[in-house]
């Protein structure tokens, strides 16, 4: 068995983030070493939280050396937690509470615009992640994560998604690809994780493969929906039955690997990936589920940003990813609905309250009928347009 | 050392200073010197030269000329900055000649100066009275220097030699150009920096002035900012500074997506509380966040077509870029950030040389800073009372000067935009290790994850009672930050005081101990 091990990370660039070296020794109690960046105002309580959790593991002789660039209880307990599972074999789990802010549960058809994925091992950019406002923040387990680091990154998603507030944003994770990934799940499902991403997702068995884990997991039967993400030419191919899987909200596509599974290379216009992006849209919808793109990669370019953005509109996407918060308010922008279709809405929704007040069943806008699903897609623009303040709450007063 | 007394504002301070008396605050306004300004010795032109050249060999000849010895004080210009190769100097030369116990009283110190803690130690520096940056805060905190530091603010360095509470001997003034005669300015010559508006008090105020330059023009040397009659010897050295690093490092707006959040929010802050409006007198620092918060104001007078009236420097190229779109119309400047900003001086006729003298001092017929709409500052800590420090960091060091904070804070509207924490530091707390600023003064305090008016400006919580902006009580924002990061442990200090902290009215408003190892 290992004598010693390592988790976290830390370095003149690394902040809000720790490295824990440990060893299990056989005499001497427990010897901490703190070096911190905060020392003078924590290095106390950071000592006494590293000794708390090695007793609660049971561990009673050991050296334990915490470097820290100033991280946040819930990272150092991460950390150590990962080294501490290196050695030794448990089923305990250090947790941190679950603040009373990530206790909510999602809709089905909630706004999705915007999804911010944050490499799920870099505890720095999770702090203020919900400050930006995106529909969606995805602690990302995948690529984002190298092959050594998986480990403690699952732990430290585990205490992100309890004690991290992320104001709102619909909590995500996107784990590994399957098998690895159903391991991920008992990292997320029991702590408030809202949606999993189930990336290169290929038939519909891999969704029942991680339904029928989640419901295991799942003892607050909680509501967490899934969206698996497509990136493949298989993939594309068997899209509808994926997306008419159980708890599949949305369908996202992944164009990296989608282009490079059909030898093609990506290109800012995507003739190569219209196919996949019109055929996974079409099964979305067919499946009465929402469709989201890819990200876009260049961080700096908004102007190419906002043209892809509205391209993807244009093909009925609902809302695709973003890699860094500069892009989500170019996005939001990009999907909100044009005057038009907020005229349109407004006179729908407006059409139906009056049928409604008046007792009528049937709904009508002049001389054409109109139907329950269209009033419900006017009052979705609506709701969308008032919460981007392009029309008040008030709107029906003003028509 | 004479025993502390609690001040106006609770803090526990001295009542001598390095063998003077010194006054601890009374409360804003209530500190009012009387009788005369002190008066520099009277001089004869007869005693220089005819021909107007007061050329000399060496720095060191002139220091001799102008009777350097122990106990003297020696001050300089910060103008440039982290390129400063002139001060370093000084004090290499006075140890040469073994002179003791100086007093340096430098304008703001920078990283560069770090070699003068090496005097300190060998006993050619008695004490500093300035900023103590980085190293020199790091030595001052542990207890090291042989006086006690005095911390002043740009204006209170300015009352200081007006009061004749500090009496310079020796003025050393780096120059970018100057003529044989001492005429000076900050425009051209290879370490051009724009202005010298924090030398003023220095050459008028002083018994001797050295002017140092790497550029000798020929005489007139127009415009001449420091004006020759006042100075006694020139010297002429290959190069005065380092330009690249003469421009200071922090003009460029952030781009961390947190700090433009904090700079969005306090944008629309100051659009929907009415205080950013047509004809607004502001000013925004160097800062990333405040460069970002001038972008935005810029865009939206743009939008609105309104204009600043007055931009108070020190100037960037944001700026710069105001003046020239034509929504700012004055740029008032005592020092030049960028040189973008150094090269409009010398073009654009609106943008003008505001010696600090103007802007700060507690001693003029009425000042800049209180006509000023929107002042946006910094801050390492604020406390629960709006009560603000930007000398020391939460672990009880020193590290910033107070530089033209303290002057600021005289504002119309002071808003300080910072996070809530640093790494695992909240900003926000009990009480502040350093107590530069009072709660009084300040306004607005603008997190990332709220916005907290000080109970005192009752009008603005008015205006904003129905802001969808996320209005906060500043107790809330701590125990939030508290939250997040865990509650701080207190730093433990020693009794010894090793530096004090001068209000704009001289007098003292807080103190710092030796940190206890």
């Amino acid at each position: 068995m290992k004598k010693t091990a390592e988790a976290g990370n830390y370095g003149k660039d690394v902040s809000s983030d720790c490295r824990v070296t440990l060893e299990i020794t056989k005499t001497g109690g427990i010897k901490t070493e703190v070096i911190s960046k905060v020392q003078a105002l924590f290095g106390d309580n950071i000592k006494k939280l590293c000794t708390d959790i090695l007793k609660y593991f049971g561990i009673k002789n050991a050296k334990l050396r915490i470097e820290d660039g100033g991280a946040l209880e819930y990272v150092i307990a991460a950390r150590v937690e990962a080294a501490v599972k290196s050695l030794i074999k448990t089923d305990k789990e250090y947790l941190p509470p679950v603040i009373p802010e990530n206790k909510f549960e999602t809709e089905k058809d909630r706004f999705r615009r915007s999804r911010l994925y944050l490499p799920g091992n870099t505890p720095k950019l999770a702090i203020n992640a919900g400050l930006h406002s995106s529909d969606g923040i995805i602690l990302d387990l995948e690529d984002s994560v190298s092959p050594a680091k998986k480990f403690e990154a699952a732990i430290l998603v585990r205490n992100t998604l309890r004690a991290v507030n992320f104001y709102g944003g619909e909590r995500m994770v996107r784990i590994n690809q399957l098998p690895a990934g159903l391991k991920d799940l008992e990292y997320c499902v029991p702590h408030n994780v809202n949606m999993i991403l189930v990336p290169k997702c290929e038939s519909a068995d891999q969704i029942k493969q991680v339904n029928t884990k989640i419901k295991a997991l799942n003892k607050a039967k909680r509501k967490i929906w899934l969206m698996p993400i497509i990136e493949s030419a298989l993939g594309v191919i068997n899209s509808y039955e994926i997306a008419v899987s159980e708890n599949v909200v949305a369908l996202a596509i992944g164009l990296e690997d989608y282009s490079a599974d059909i030898g093609a290379q990506r290109t800012n216009e995507g003739a190569e990936s219209f196919y996949a992006r019109a055929m996974l849209v079409n099964s979305a919808k067919a499946a009465k589920i929402q469709a989201i793109d890819s990200v876009f990669s260049d961080v700096s370019d908004m102007e190419a940003l906002m043209q892809n953005v509205l391209r993807s509109k244009g093909l009925g996407f609902d809302g695709m990813g973003c890699i860094h918060p500069r892009q989500i308010k170019v996005i939001h922008d990009g999907y909100a609905p044009s005057a038009q279709e907020i005229d349109k809405a407004k006179k729908i929704v407006d059409a139906f309250i009056t049928a409604t007040e008046k007792g009528l069943g049937v709904v009508s806008l002049g001389t054409k009928m109109i139907d329950p699903p269209i009033v419900k897609r006017a009052e979705k623009t609506i709701k969308l347009a008032v919460n981007l303040g392009l029309i008040t709450e008030n709107w029906r007063e003003e028509i | 050392m004479a025993k502390l007394v609690k001040n106006a504002v609770g803090r526990m301070v001295p009542t001598e200073v390095n063998g003077q008396k010194v006054v601890p605050f009374k409360g804003l306004g209530k500190h009012r010197p009387t009788g005369h300004k002190y008066a520099p010795p009277i001089f004869t032109s007869i005693d220089y030269p005819e021909d107007g050249n007061k050329v000399v060999g060496s720095l060191k000849e002139a220091l001799k000329k102008c009777g350097l010895k122990d106990g003297m004080t020696i001050s300089t210009h910060h103008h440039l900055r982290d390129g400063d190769l002139v001060s370093n100097g000084i004090f290499d030369i006075a140890h040469e000649l073994g002179v003791k116990d100086l007093v340096w009283l430098p304008s703001a110190s920078f990283p560069c100066h770090q070699p003068v803690i090496k005097h300190l130690e060998n006993g050619t520096i008695n004490r500093i009275e300035g900023s103590m940056n980085g190293p020199l805060g790091r030595f001052v905190t542990e207890g090291k220097m042989k006086g006690t530091a005095v911390l002043r603010s740009h204006g209170g360095r300015v009352q200081a030699i007006q009061d004749g509470e500090v009496k310079i001997d020796i003025a050393v003034l780096a120059a970018p150009s100057s003529d044989f005669f001492g005429n000076a300015n900050a425009l051209y010559g290879p370490s051009a920096c724009g202005v010298l508006g924090y030398a003023s008090a220095d050459f008028l105020y002083a018994d001797r002035v050295i002017i140092v330059t790497d550029n000798l023009v020929d005489f007139p040397n127009m415009p001449m900012e420091i004006q020759g009659i006042y100075v006694d010897y020139v010297v002429v050295v290959d190069k005065i500074g380092i330009p690249e690093k003469i421009v200071s490092g922090t003009t460029q707006i952030t781009n961390s997506p947190d700090r433009l959040y904090i700079a969005e929010l306090t944008t629309k802050f100051l659009l929907e509380s009415g205080i950013l409006k047509d004809g607004c007198y502001m000013q925004a620092g160097a800062g990333g966040t405040s460069l970002a918060i001038g972008n935005y104001v810029h865009q939206i007078l743009k939008e609105k077509g309104w204009k600043s009236k007055v931009g108070f420097g020190g100037s960037t190229k944001y700026m710069v870029q105001m003046l020239e779109e034509g929504t700012m119309e004055h740029i008032l400047d005592a020092q030049a950030f960028d040189l973008e900003a150094v090269e409009s001086i010398a073009k654009n006729k609106n943008h003008h040389q505001y010696p600090v003298f103007n802007a700060y001092n507690y001693h003029t017929k009425g000042n800049l800073t209180t006509m000023m709409d929107i002042m946006i500052l910094g801050a390492t800590e604020v406390d629960v009372n709006f009560n603000a420090n930007v000398v020391s960091h939460s672990d009880g060091y020193l590290l910033h000067g107070i530089g033209g904070w303290q002057n600021c804070l005289h504002a119309k509207n002071v808003i300080l935009p910072i996070p809530l924490f640093r790494d695992r530091i909240p900003v926000i707390r009990d009480e502040v290790t350093t107590l530069v600023g009072p709660g009084e003064l300040i306004d607005i305090i603008v997190t990332e994850r709220g916005i907290a008016i000080n109970p005192l400006r009752k009008d603005l919580i008015k205006k904003m009672k129905n802001s969808k902006l996320p209005i906060k009580t500043i107790k809330q924002l701590k125990d939030e930050a508290e939250r997040i990061c865990g509650k701080p442990k207190a730093i433990e200090f020693e009794e010894k005081v090793v530096a004090i902290i001068k209000w704009v009215d001289g007098t003292v408003i807080d103190s710092v101990r030796k940190i206890k190892q």
